[in-house]
């Protein structure tokens, strides 16, 4: 057996067993080695992954050696190769450069335990995307999420207390539902490997049950995805948490969960359910263009930076399922696209909201103000990657954006209404970023924030070179480009 | 060397200018000027070592990067961009040597942020001029967007913020919401967004949907200031003067119009837009333009927003021209891009030599000035006739070909606008003409004198150009008919 064909399995392992053993590190510097390493080494199999998909290359796989539908089996593709890199590379970005910030914000003691979730949070997140397994997906979701509570939970600020709760609350109510609806349907099928579920689900398909698991799956997976009405839990929960854990969670989290939807409903729901395509479409787009339209108005008057790109967050994720719904290879491709691009600029985004906490008491716009004079590397970063979630050409955001309205387009008369809809959210968000840029370069620097230098030295890099990942891949997209029209064709081919 | 380079260069060469400035700044003011006029220089001998080839018929090629399947980064220089990119290039030395001037004279703040910005606009004007598709043309209309916005904010005081917030908030708006779907659209009907001869829409769209991309194109260009986009120009006014000259009067606006134009020719195409009548609005619009900002203009008191109001009707002209679809009208409007610049940066120097000599803003302050500032109200008077379009100035020029053009195509609406707005430019010119030699000061003025030598050099030079270009059209005239070659008469 070739090497390479273990490696869906080890990107979750070596994250899961790193966790133990760090947790028996005396020293935090070791601690955060261990994790650092864990996370680089992720991200080196998950670009593996990608290179061989890239090569047309798959990877089944099969835990133990029993075949599926009898054992658990794995299975990597091009969708998944874009939540692999993103989860892994956020996590390497956040704690490769993020020592100083979390140094600041987590309690020594606690130091060898926090490390020990996040890498849990690493496995989970990455077990999720890389399993073909419905119950494992369960699995692997309650690791991540747990985890991810401990992390939010773990800064110093008591207000992420009811936040996390909060989070857990609706966390867990998302992960019953989607609980229920793989019982319903093991009951009615008698499986939980995905591929073999699309198979025999289709003898079944009217039966009221499977109806009842179609809506209880996909309301559950809305719920940890942050869909519109059902993102309450997010802004707080960012906003409380430690700055690095935002990088990473925002970054990824979230998208996880919307691949999860996609997969499920795509693989398993859309060609066996009479009238589903069309159920999913219509109850998905208005709700993907409220959460396009509200969250960035929010974002327009929340006066918290980190709120405000939390808000952010929700209206791109609307543009991520607004894409899905379209259910066309065009609208599917700038999906996937913007889950690449979108997880860069936010990512950037909290790394320089992290270099301005480490000098900054506050993250409130009107304490913010001067910082570009202070710190004007890392608001250059800031801008470069403001203007990349705006969309502009030469950035990342751009190419998600153009290939967004283009499907939109393709869609006749209500897809010029879309289209507007993308477009006057592009100029909310021109409008949002410039109010923190204003503040930053145009108002009069506080009397306490005369001293105030650039952030420490590897955070600021790591944040340049998120930063400069922006504008590289605002020019040259030909792999995520590839990554995402090959994953649009994938799901789009289950359709038939 | 191989033009190829040529293309790399002209883009790289204010970049790296950037950079040098920026380190020059560190040594002394003199270095980081003499990087400015070194930068300067360099980028105007590469793009007028291109000339020679592209007048011979050549249109060389360079393609930078792919960034997906289908859209590339690339540049092709055509005779339309070869003009715009020689002409902004050239008169980036005459308004380096003017900024030193005036930026030393009005000890303004923070120079080295403007003469680095400054650079980058150029490289960002050299992008528009040559790029060979629309999704290149529209990647470098956003970074002038965004490399003039510090140069409009430049004071940091809250007028100039606010100013520049309505100046960032135009342009973008319109170019993300109007000018990018357009593109968009382009791409997805025609299957490519280069600019071709002949245009590559004709077949592809028919009926009212061209009059709406058209409409989508136009005012998406918001730096073509056709109205109702046109509040920016006005309020970029805020800005240092170099900056209202080089780029309010030449880089930025000729860059919107420049757009239309080429948009128009090469991705319409000339005759198709021609036959198709749901396009004819844009004529009236511009019309609309040309006069609603002359009376407009009619009205002001400060020097510069007059300025910047005649800039919107003499923009609106260009666009006008090129909206009369025929072969002297697109020659016409090729040339009042030159003939306008040529003059425009002449009012404008002059309206800046004045603020730093007498700290005067306003008409009605210029009684009698003339004699105090007699180079710089000289060229001012010459920059004011090429305006109105009296011989011998080159305004008279592009006037010629515009209404020739109309007579060809018959359309009597562009020639009465066109008479109509010479009396309106006549009628707010001719007064400020003869406050300035004619009337006597009220009150004993100080004796302020003439603007820093390297100033009144400046606008010297290019109230010569206003009259050269009478004279010595031939080459530009020449370039410029390569672009209607097989457009029906």
């Amino acid at each position: 057996m070739n090497f390479s064909e273990h490696l869906p399995a080890l990107q979750v392992v070596v994250p899961l067993l790193s966790a133990p053993l760090i947790v028996l590190l005396r020293s935090n510097g070791l601690a955060w080695a261990a994790a650092t390493a864990t996370s680089l080494m992720a991200f080196a199999i998950a670009v593996a992954i990608t290179l061989g998909v890239l090569d047309g290359q798959t990877f089944p796989y099969s835990m133990g050696g029993w075949p599926a539908p009898y054992g658990i089996a794995l299975g990597v593709d091009s969708f998944s190769a874009i939540l692999l890199l993103i989860v892994s590379g956020a996590s390497s970005f956040a704690l490769l450069g993020g020592r100083p910030s979390l140094n600041s914000q987590i309690e020594a003691h606690r130091q060898p335990l926090f490390y020990a979730a996040w890498m849990l949070a690493l496995a989970g997140l990455s077990g999720i995307v890389v399993t073909a397994d419905a119950f494992n997906i369960f699995v692997f979701m309650e690791i991540s999420s747990l985890a991810s509570y401990v992390l939010i939970a773990g800064g110093p600020d008591r207000r992420a207390l009811p936040s996390v709760f909060k989070y857990l609350v609706m966390g867990t109510i998302g992960a019953t539902f989607y609980l229920i609806g793989i019982g319903l349907v093991y009951m009615m099928t008698g499986t939980l490997n995905l591929a073999d579920m699309e198979v025999r689900i289709q003898g079944v398909a009217d039966q009221s049950p499977i109806l009842v698991a179609a809506g209880f799956i996909t309301i559950g997976l809305a719920l940890k995805a942050a869909v519109f009405p059902l993102h309450a839990w997010l802004p707080n929960a960012y906003t409380y948490a430690p700055h690095m854990v935002t990088v990473f969670l925002a970054a990824c989290a979230t998208k996880v969960s919307l691949y999860v939807l996609l997969r499920f409903d795509f693989f398993v729901f859309q060609q066996n359910l009479a009238g589903h395509a069309f159920q999913f479409a219509t109850f998905l787009m208005p709700l993907a263009v409220l959460a396009v339209v509200v969250a960035s108005a929010y974002a327009l008057f929340e006066r918290n930076l980190k709120r405000l790109l939390a808000f952010s967050s929700v209206a791109q994720i609307g543009y991520i399922l607004l894409g899905a719904s379209l259910v066309s290879t065009a609208g599917l491709t700038a999906s996937g696209l913007h889950v690449f691009n979108h997880a860069l600029a936010k990512g950037t985004l909290f790394l320089a909201v992290a270099c301005l906490a480490m000098r900054f008491s506050s993250l409130h716009l009107q304490d913010l103000s001067g910082a570009a004079k202070s710190m004007p590397l890392t608001m250059a970063a800031f801008c470069i990657a403001g203007l990349s979630l705006i969309g502009v050409p030469g950035t990342a955001g751009f190419i998600s954006k153009w290939y967004l309205i283009g499907a939109a387009l393709n869609e006749g008369a209500l897809g010029i209404g879309l289209a507007v809809i993308i477009v006057l959210s592009s100029l909310m968000a021109v409008v949002y970023i410039w109010r923190v840029v204003e503040a930053a370069y145009f108002h009069t620097p506080n009397t306490s924030a005369v001293n105030i230098k650039e952030a420490p030295r590897e955070l600021l890099i790591i944040t340049l070179l998120a930063a400069l990942a922006n504008i590289y891949f605002g020019v040259n997209s030909a792999v995520p480009v590839a990554l995402a029209s090959d994953a649009a064709n994938l799901l789009m081919g289950h359709l038939q | 060397m191989s033009t190829e380079k040529l293309i790399l260069g002209a883009l790289l060469a204010p970049l790296i200018g950037a950079v040098a400035i920026g380190l020059g700044a560190k040594l002394s003011d003199n270095v980081r000027e003499a990087a400015t006029l070194i930068t300067a220089l360099i980028l105007c001998a590469i793009v007028w070592t291109i000339v020679p080839e592209v007048l011979a018929g050549g249109r060389p090629q360079l393609t930078l990067a792919e960034v997906v399947p289908g859209i590339e980064i690339a540049f092709r220089i055509e005779p339309l961009g070869m003009l715009f990119a020689a002409l902004a290039s050239s008169l980036w030395i005459i308004n380096s040597i003017y900024s030193i001037g005036y930026m030393r004279g009005n000890k303004e703040k923070n120079q080295t942020r403007f003469y680095i910005f400054f650079a980058v606009a150029l490289s960002a004007t050299i992008g528009i001029a040559f790029s060979a598709n629309l999704f290149t043309l529209f990647l470098f209309y956003e970074l002038l967007t965004l490399s003039t916005y510090p140069l409009v904010s430049h004071k940091g005081d809250e007028n100039s913020v606010r100013s520049a917030r309505v100046y960032l908030g135009v342009l973008l708006t319109t170019s993300i919401g109007l000018l990018l779907p357009a593109i968009i659209w382009t791409y997805l009907v025609a299957g490519t967004g280069d600019f071709t001869v002949g245009g590559i829409l004709a077949g592809k769209l028919q009926g009212p949907a061209v009059g709406l991309l058209l409409g989508l194109f136009v005012f998406g260009v918001g730096k073509a200031a056709v109205m109702p986009v046109h509040r920016w120009l006005p309020a970029a006014m805020v800005a240092p003067t170099p900056v209202s000259a080089l780029l309010h009067a030449v880089a930025v606006v000729k860059a919107g119009v420049f757009t239309v134009t080429k948009v128009i020719v090469y991705i319409f195409g000339v005759d198709f837009l021609f036959a198709e009548p749901s396009g004819a609005w844009l004529l009236y619009a511009a019309a609309f333009t040309v006069i609603s900002a002359s009376v407009v203009a009619l009205r002001q008191q400060n020097l510069k927003r007059l300025l910047a109001y005649s800039t919107i009707a003499q923009l609106s002209y260009v666009v006008m021209a090129a909206a009369i679809l025929k072969p002297l009208a697109e020659i016409g409007a090729a040339v009042h891009i030159v003939a306008h610049a040529f003059g425009k940066i002449t009012l404008f120097f002059a309206a800046g030599a004045i603020y730093v000599a007498s700290k005067k803003t306003e008409v009605h302050q210029l009684r009698g000035i003339g004699h105090q500032m007699p180079w710089t109200m000289g060229a001012f008077t010459i920059g004011a006739l090429s305006m109105i379009g009296v011989p011998p100035t080159g305004g008279f020029v592009s006037k010629w070909y515009i209404l020739a053009g109309a007579f060809q195509a018959d359309n009597y609406v562009a020639v009465a606008t066109i008479i109509l707005s010479t009396v309106l430019n006549a009628a707010y010119f001719l007064p400020i003409i003869y406050l300035a030699w004619f009337a006597q000061p009220k009150a004993p003025q100080a004796d302020h004198g003439e603007a820093p030598f390297p100033a009144v050099f400046a606008l010297s030079v290019t109230a010569l150009l206003t009259i050269g270009f009478f004279f010595f059209n031939g080459p530009v005239l020449e370039l410029e008919r390569q672009i209607v070659q097989g457009v029906s008469p």
